[in-house]
């Protein structure tokens, strides 16, 4: 049995952090099933474990300077009924798991565990948010982009935890979420997609794209969207061409049991398509 | 090994044991409560649902550590309060129940969804019930007793 501790507080747990590279668990959703053993058997955990989900004083959603801080460990049930959770952000996790994994399940578990296939950071990459990384004695903001480096590999610390995820307040004229999945529940996106844009006096004044399950890590490209700034939701329609090969050059999904590479950019390029299209 | 202490079902208990353990082993094999089942295993299925703090959880991915200083119901007392008894009429009324593997999990998530909108759309109601398989698939008939349930049961929740 490895060690385990369930901290008081957030201090306590920043202070064993600090003294071993103990794992984090929050809600446990993907942990308790990566690691699964037989039944009855306890989970083939290898690392020391720190049980932090029941840490009341990171439960929270509130107005921040302009931005939404929402505590990292808040399940998704919460924010999908919380008054202050973005509308796309509310819209993913209506369609995440199911109400009893919503329940125990968190954004920033689902930003550690970096799924190529994570359908909250759709959200979160197009809401630009970010993470706070705290240790004992430094703390950092990292965008959720940047903190992702690849399947299950992220730069958080060894002696690091999230302690918040920062949504900056944006208003948009278009929100569209799409998720290709074998069924409306419990399911893992074959692909899915998320379109943000703010159109002002017929003119693209805001615009956010963003694919998962098509690469290792999930697609935003800045460059690209800014290319169409400035300009008519017309003339983004009349190039389409033009902007679904800029595109393509970034689609580069795999085969597995849940889709096919052919599959998957192809759906990929008719979502953004057909987002584009309802400008 | 830790101790974990918890409200089991309005008592509260003391376990000393390996926290990481699934939730479902404590209930099956230490408590003795074998209403929970276990199914998928892995959070798809809801056969070994239970309420923390009023609210459907599965505890088949949840480790012990979790329901360190929660409150814990289960189906074995739950199915002594006057709301199960409108939700048993129910789906007994609508022939809900074939093998009955699943309906554990499925009046666990009834009183979840209930609890939390005491009047449901069949949307609703579906969305409820959406992490509860059942391999009979009598869903439509399910879903009926839900409805039946909170006309019946108007009040209570």
């Amino acid at each position: 049995m490895v060690e385990h501790v369930i901290p008081k507080n957030l201090e306590e747990a920043l202070k064993y952090l600090n003294a071993k590279p103990y794992k984090v668990i929050a809600g446990g959703t993907d942990l308790m099933v990566q690691h699964r053993a037989w039944s009855a058997l306890s989970p083939n955990f290898k690392t020391p474990l720190l049980f932090c989900f029941n840490l009341n004083a990171l439960k929270y959603i509130k107005v921040q300077n302009d931005e939404i801080a929402i505590g990292s460990m808040t399940d998704l049930e919460t924010l999908l009924d919380h008054p202050l959770t973005p509308e796309i952000l509310r819209k993913v996790i209506s369609v995440m798991a199911s109400p009893a994994i919503r329940k125990v399940s968190t954004l920033s578990g689902n930003i550690i565990n970096a799924s190529p296939a994570a359908d909250s950071l759709l959200a979160l990459y197009a809401l630009d948010a970010k993470v706070v990384c705290r240790s004992l004695h430094t703390e950092r903001e990292v965008l959720v982009s940047e903190m992702v480096l690849g399947p299950r590999k992220t730069q958080l610390k060894a002696h690091e935890i999230i302690t918040e995820i920062r949504i900056p307040k944006t208003s948009f004229t278009h929100t569209t979420f799409v998720k290709v999945g074998g069924r409306l529940a419990d399911a893992i996106s074959k692909v899915a997609f998320v379109g943000c844009a703010q159109i002002v006096n017929n003119q693209v004044k805001d615009l956010r794209i963003v694919l998962n399950a098509v690469s290792a890590t999930l697609i935003r490209q800045k460059a690209i969207e800014s290319q169409w700034l400035n300009k008519a939701p017309n003339v983004l329609q009349s190039q389409m061409d033009t902007i679904l090969e800029a595109y393509e050059a970034y689609i580069q999904p795999i085969d597995d049991q849940r889709s096919n590479k052919y599959y998957r950019k192809q759906t990929a390029l008719n979502l953004i398509k057909q987002f584009i299209n309802t400008l | 090994m830790t101790t974990i202490k918890f409200t089991f079902n309005g008592k509260a208990i003391e376990l000393t044991t390996d926290p990481s353990r699934r939730f479902l082993d404590v209930l099956r094999n230490d408590l003795r409560h074998t209403g929970p089942k276990e199914g998928c295993g892995e959070g798809e299925c809801g056969a070994c649902a239970v309420l923390i703090n009023g609210h459907i959880v599965n505890s088949c991915i949840l480790p012990l550590a979790n329901v360190h200083q929660q409150e814990v119901m289960t189906i074995e007392a739950f199915s002594k309060t006057k709301r199960y008894a409108i939700i048993e009429e129910a789906f007994i009324h609508e022939g809900s129940v074939q093998c009955g593997i699943c309906i554990p999990g499925m009046i666990i998530a009834t009183e979840s969804l209930l609890n939390k909108n005491p009047d449901p759309t069949e949307s609703e109601i579906r969305i409820g019930l959406s992490g509860n398989l059942c391999r009979c698939t009598g869903y439509n008939m399910i879903v009926k007793a839900v409805q039946r349930a909170k006309e019946r049961g108007r009040g209570l929740w």
